[in-house]
């Protein structure tokens, strides 16, 4: 069984088909990419899967389950998690904070022992605070902890963001282009993480610009252009694949799109 | 059916007077993200300027000339004075001080004018005109008249003039507006003059109806901004109908129901509406982009 | 020095001072009156701070919130005969079920349209109020029985107290009282969870915040603010009218939470000083006390935008660091 699936979903924003009839199936423990050129409908697909938007037609499946429609907090608690193409930050908590509200999913919600501070609430706020830490070590972040996320750097904040939905404890991890704006050394330092995020049996699915990023870390690649479905399948074959070629660079570029994939 | 001819045409006066100040709400809100709290006070500006100069024996068509040019001065001086120095501040505390400005024109106006109600004398006598069994006041075909004016010729304005058109874009991408040429500062000016002009005339017309006081612009400026989410707010013809639907329930509450919750029955449908739309009537549902 | 004043309990420590040190100072018991009056209306602004400056949630009807809790504390022992520290309780109940159901369905709203919708809801409680003169005396207001505390000190303790010294110490014990539960909420998950869903509702949404709860929650919170600083004003008043419910009111407490500071209790505290204590000071001005009045909270919301509190330790760090 696959540990997420989407069958012929589909959505439209005003006659445009801004995802049409895609599916594939991830496999546990894949780094599964989905690529295209701008525009294809890669972050809409993300929308669909993490409950943001709700599909026109077709169905989501996770660990076999249907969560067509389901909210993005019910998935976070059934274990999918995700980051965001532009920063989605709480701009004014510490980045420590940050990744305590990732934590939110294993937190006892009390409002009664919240209100009247009983003992209980403490020590749950040490052992999120100490799981926080611990994250944020993990991503290179530890000495950030206290800073206020709005005036942390670009780079900096794409890896809290992984951070924090990490804290979530997620199986499957959607990340839109986490090495957006960053510099090369920072792409490395992304590389790393996700190849370590995936090593510890967390499923990840990426959309990504960096197509050198991309061809060296994805198991299986899933190409979109204009919404629909264009090729699918290991990095090897996907850029041998011509549509693929022509849709990146128009029908010429060959020698351009060799070069791009590097 | 005279009866609901009767309470028709009130509601439709008291409405179109909402949906001036809801138009005002709209301007100054497209063109600066700001929701005007002080939006009542050029009504009550406009009304008590004309009273307390016909007092002083200027007639009536300058006193009235001269009242809404003092309703667009005090806008503009808002504008430069208490707006454009908080630029950039979160719109609750641009909120704020669009409140501190109206305790401060009705500090002012009780100091300028006095603590009295005043009318206006009937610009057409005060001889009810009886149509389909109701008796109407022509002072209300003034008010309605003055509204269907005013939303005409704003609608040219912003439709055929290159000014208007410049008020627009502003209104649709201040960035945009900006980076075109456009001089997005004098057209902040622009919307509190034309919102204070609007709301001054309203308070003109209506004066003679429902008489005037240092205070009247807080309900007014409560009724117009309910009136401008009804609509939708930021959308022009949504501020119109909102208006005018607020003033017909009231009305007919009043009639059919009860005088004493008049109010109650135009935020009760306000509530469900917004249930429904919660964009209001005309505001568009917003895809969010993440 | 900075880890003491940044301790969560520190507030309420600075609080417990201000309020057993003040009656040294004031000259009278007018004086102690006022205070009093600032104590009740900070409760309120705390409440309303937990739901504005904390979860991002605008309301134009607390005080609708403030007069159930007015009300249930007059209207329950003269009509039902209901003692009055059960009608307190009842009160502060009853808002926090009215805010539940009508929070359910207005909180779904986002900015100006959940502001218009608050508003219709003050609007509403205020006008029940204002017309059915048979339960609540109408626009006339109605007298309020007193809770009988003086009379039980007296005679448990021999002790005699002033009304105005009494309600004085109550007042200030449950402003210290609210605001300890205030800043325990704060830092809590659901603290946590509601500053998320201020910044971004989606992020929130996807870290697995059930945000429609979460707005709930707090606006239940502050309701029940509202009304038990509604029943410690009939109380203390003797005498209620329906303006406590009023429009104006929802927007004055709005202007404290702006005023003293978006997201900090000691904000909501000053918020409500300021605009308790400068209409008493600007009565000496007579005619000019409104347009001083307005006047005045511009200047100073132009110059601290941010609040006084948080504006004047932004000052005061910037001064430090320069």
């Amino acid at each position: 069984m696959s540990i997420l699936s989407v069958e012929d979903l589909g959505i439209e924003f005003g006659g445009l088909k801004a995802v049409d009839n895609v599916s594939f199936a991830v496999e546990a423990g894949e780094v599964f990419s989905i690529i295209g050129p701008n525009g294809a409908g890669k972050t809409t697909l993300f929308n669909l899967i993490s409950g943001v938007y709700t599909p026109k037609h077709g169905k989501v499946l996770l660990e076999g389950r249907d969560v067509t429609g389901v909210g993005p907090h019910l998935l976070a608690r059934k274990g999918l998690s995700r980051t965001f193409q532009n920063l989605q930050i709480f701009f004014r908590m510490t980045a420590l904070e940050n990744v305590m509200v990732g934590c939110h999913r294993h937190e006892r919600m009390n409002v009664f022992a919240h209100l009247l501070a009983l003992p209980s609430v403490a020590r749950q706020n040490e052992a999120t605070r100490a799981a926080a830490l611990t994250l944020l070590s993990r991503v290179g972040l530890a000495a950030y902890a206290d800073t206020v996320a709005g005036s942390m750097p670009y780079g900096a904040l794409k890896r809290l963001e992984i951070a924090r939905a990490l804290a979530a404890d997620p199986k499957v991890l959607l990340l839109d282009e986490p090495a957006a704006g960053c510099n090369p050394v920072e792409t490395e330092e992304i590389d790393a993480l996700i190849h370590q995020i995936a090593a510890d049996g967390v499923t990840v699915v990426l959309v990504e610009h960096d197509m050198k990023l991309v061809m060296r870390i994805s198991d299986r690649l899933h190409v979109l252009d204009y919404g629909r479905t264009l090729a699918e399948g290991t990095a090897e074959t996907v850029r041998r694949n011509p549509d693929v070629i022509a849709a990146y660079l128009g029908s010429h570029g060959s020698k351009e799109a060799a070069r791009a994939f590097g | 059916m005279a009866e609901f001819l009767q309470f028709a045409f009130s509601g439709l006066t008291v409405g179109a007077v909402y949906a001036l100040v809801a138009l005002g709400f709209t301007i100054i809100y497209n063109a600066s993200d700001v929701v005007n709290f002080a939006q009542g006070e050029f009504v009550m500006i406009g009304g008590m300027a004309t009273v307390f100069l016909t007092a002083l024996g200027v007639p009536i068509p300058l006193a009235v000339v001269l009242a809404i040019l003092g309703a667009v001065v005090v806008g503009l001086l808002l504008h430069r004075l208490a707006i454009e120095p908080a630029r950039g501040a979160s719109s609750v505390t641009l909120i704020i001080i669009t409140i501190g400005a109206s305790i401060f024109l009705r500090g002012l106006a009780q100091v300028v004018f006095d603590k009295q109600f005043h009318t206006l004398q009937p610009f057409s006598g005060d001889t009810p005109i009886v149509v389909g069994g109701a008796s109407i006041l022509p002072q209300s075909f003034w008010v309605m008249g003055g509204a269907v004016v005013i939303v005409v010729l704003l609608w040219a304005f912003f439709n055929h003039t290159l000014i208007g058109k410049a008020v627009l874009a502003t209104s649709a991408n201040r960035l945009a507006a900006k980076l075109v040429g456009i001089n997005t500062g004098m057209i902040m000016s622009l919307a509190f003059a034309l919102s204070a002009a609007i709301g001054a005339v309203a308070g003109v017309l209506v004066t003679p109806i429902t008489l005037t006081s240092y205070e009247v612009g807080t309900l007014l400026a409560l009724k117009g901004f309910a009136a401008a989410m009804l609509g939708g707010m930021g959308h022009p013809l949504g501020a119109v109908v909102g208006g005018l639907v607020v003033g017909l329930l009231e009305a007919f509450g009043a009639g059919y129901l009860s005088s004493d919750y008049k109010d109650a029955i135009a935020f009760v449908v306000i509530l469900i509406t917004l249930f429904v739309l919660p964009t209001g009537l005309f505001g568009r549902a917003s895809v969010e982009r993440v | 020095m900075s880890a003491l004043l940044n301790h969560r309990l520190a507030v309420p420590a600075v609080l417990i001072v201000l309020v057993a040190l003040l009656p040294l100072v004031l000259p009278s018991s007018f004086y102690l009156r006022i205070a009093t009056l600032v104590w009740i209306s900070a409760f309120a602004v705390i409440g309303l701070n937990l739901l504005m400056g904390y979860a991002g949630q605008v309301s134009l009807g607390h005080a609708g919130f403030f007069g159930i809790g007015a009300y249930a504390a007059a209207v329950l022992p003269a009509q039902l005969g209901v003692p009055g520290i059960f009608a307190v309780v009842i009160g502060a109940v009853a808002s926090a079920l009215i805010a539940y159901l009508v929070g359910r369905p207005i909180l779904r709203l986002k900015g100006h349209y959940l502001a218009v919708a608050t508003l219709g809801f003050g609007i509403l409680v205020a006008m029940v109020i204002n017309n059915e003169a048979w339960i609540t005396g109408g626009p006339d207001g109605i007298a309020v029985a007193s809770l009988g505390i003086k009379k039980l000190l007296k005679s448990a303790f021999g002790l005699k107290v002033k009304t105005a010294e009494l309600w004085y110490w109550i007042a200030g014990a449950m402003l210290v009282v609210g605001a300890w539960v205030a800043v325990n909420l704060v830092d809590s998950p659901t603290g946590r969870a509601l500053r998320a869903v201020h910044d971004s509702e989606i992020a929130a949404r996807v870290a697995g915040i059930d945000v429609a709860r979460m707005k709930l929650v707090v606006f239940v919170v502050s309701a029940v603010y509202a009304a038990l600083a509604g029943s410690a004003l009939a109380l203390f008043n003797g005498f209620i009218t329906p303006d406590t419910a009023g429009f104006l009111h929802s927007i004055e407490l709005v202007t404290m939470v702006v005023l003293g500071g978006m997201g900090s209790i000691l904000g909501s505290v000053v918020g409500a000083a300021v605009l308790v204590v400068l209409p008493q000071l600007l009565t000496m001005f007579h005619d000019y006390e409104h347009l001083l009045l307005g006047l005045l909270m511009m200047v100073f919301m132009i110059f601290l935008r941010a609040g006084i509190v948080p504006g004047l330790r932004a000052l005061v760090a910037g001064r430090g660091a320069a």
